[in-house]
């Protein structure tokens, strides 16, 4: 194990494994990834999947499209297929008002280049013919949606960037950050001392506990989240399905299996992750009203994830004023996936030359501080 | 012939030894990672058959004990369930 790097990054799912990528492509390569299990053990390789440009705020649009770009090169760029499938989000409202500010999210999308649009249920019906459309209002849809393999593309990042130098240490845990006069002097670990002058927390939802080892307190915490799949069948679902009214996402992989979830109606903060009866029939109730040719359909397996909560449902990126050296790119609150390409990218910027080329100054930490919370419509 | 190309590990999922031989020899070594690379064990029987095969190789190739190999995690159902029989269930 190195003894000293230029970066330390905390935490080796998406946001770890492609801030880390990035730096080695932009020429710093004495780069070090803990991991405290293994790549994509946690948060990342639990998750949904989903990849949208279909947001209710400037920034989530603009971050969206951004990373979906990356996502339509990255099988390429990274030399290793991501599974990629656009085949759209098709946005359900069942709530007139819902679908007022669906098409309030339209208005602003398509005013930032986002090529989404209202369609009626019969086009939702072309998209998806074993749709059941009972009780719906409405419906928007934007094609580069879709959804990409978490597992392998965050394999592929971490193994690209392997390849450029950098060095990602599995079970390995930091246990403590050093500070001195301010400044990041290194990271303790399990396995010994690292000596570094830069530090970055992707730690998820540990992000909190990881940010206290340099004396800092963010609001990030973790909030338990179900999902299934199911054993595989031939394409019968091009989008992926939701709604913020019907709480549920269902998407049907290239594999053939679907996978599909909903918020939980208990918002626990604690890192517990297992799996109940409960999630498993309502989420087949929903699942039969929405799609009931498909009733036949088994489930194969359920798991649980950590969403990284923030108190605005936004992430904290940027770097930490009160300890130079130290930065967080974490509180995803379930959209850390999607987000990877894009926030690894301007991370990398950032460390490197204190710029990014989307603003992101108001996704600091300190706006909680300030009060400046920014308020997401279209979340599940 | 090409005996590990040949040899069938995870049946559901079609991965083959020499699949996970090479991760391996990568540096995966626990059952999660080849699990999460190959998606050898997601399939219908969750891994009854694949799990203590790939321990076994992992064992084998890094000279550990199967007993050192952590287990990948067990997850319900036990066997794969019909939606619309859990849809229908009257206990609430």
């Amino acid at each position: 194990m190195k003894r000293s790097a230029e970066v330390v990054i905390i935490g080796g799912g998406i946001q770890g494994c492609a801030v880390a990528y990035n730096l080695a492509k932009m020429g710093c390569r004495d780069v070090v990834v803990l991991e405290k299990n293994t790549i994509a053990s946690g948060s990342t390789g639990r998750c949904a999947a989903g990849i949208r440009a279909q947001w209710g705020t400037e920034m989530n649009c603009r971050l969206g499209i951004a990373s979906i770009e990356i996502f339509e090169n990255l099988s390429e760029e990274l030399g290793a297929d991501i599974g990629l499938h656009q085949g759209g989000y098709l946005m359900i409202a069942y709530r007139e008002s819902e679908f007022e500010q669906l098409k309030r999210n339209v208005a602003l999308q398509n005013s930032l280049g986002i090529k989404s649009r209202v369609i009626s249920a019969d086009e939702a019906k072309e998209l998806c013919p074993l749709l059941n459309t009972e009780g719906a209002v409405g419906f928007t849809y934007h094609h580069r949606d879709g959804h990409a393999d978490p597992l392998l593309t965050t394999f592929a990042y971490a193994e690209a960037a392997k390849r450029l130098g950098v060095e990602i240490y599995s079970f390995t845990e930091a246990v403590g950050i050093d500070v001195n006069n301010g400044k990041v002097r290194g990271v303790r670990t399990n396995r010994g001392f690292i000596s570094t002058g830069v530090v970055v927390n992707c730690a998820g939802p540990y992000a909190r506990e990881v940010a206290a080892f340099a004396g800092v307190d963010i609001p990030i915490y973790p909030e338990r989240h179900e999902i299934l799949v199911t054993e595989p069948i031939e394409r019968v679902s091009k989008p992926m399905l939701m709604s913020f009214s019907g709480n549920f996402y269902i998407q049907q992989r290239p594999h053939g299996s679907f996978i599909m979830g909903y918020g939980p109606e208990e918002h626990l903060k604690s890192h517990a992750l297992n799996s109940t009866w409960e999630f498993l029939e309502g989420m087949a109730r929903k699942f039969v009203r929405l799609l009931p040719r498909l009733s036949g359909l088994r489930v194969v397996r359920q798991w649980a994830g950590s969403y990284e909560m923030s108190p605005d449902a936004q992430p904290i990126l940027g770097r930490v004023e009160e300890v130079e050296g130290f930065y967080i790119s974490a509180g995803f609150s379930g959209h850390g996936f999607m987000f990877g390409p894009i926030t690894g990218k301007l991370m990398a910027e950032l460390i490197l030359s204190g710029e990014t080329s989307i603003p992101i100054d108001m996704l600091s930490y300190r706006r909680f501080q300030r009060g400046e919370l920014i308020r997401e419509p279209a979340v599940v | 012939m090409n005996k590990e190309k040949d040899v069938i590990i995870c049946r559901c999922e079609d991965v083959t030894l020499e699949e996970i031989r090479e991760l391996i020899k990568r540096g995966y070594t626990t059952v999660d990672e080849i699990k999460r690379i190959t998606r050898a064990g997601m399939g219908p029987c969750q891994g009854r058959t694949c799990r203590d095969l790939i321990i076994r190789e992992i064992a084998r190739l890094t000279g550990k004990r199967v007993e050192e190999i952590p287990m990948p995690t067990f997850r319900p159902p036990i066997k794969p369930i019909k939606l619309g029989v859990l849809a229908e269930s009257e206990d609430d």
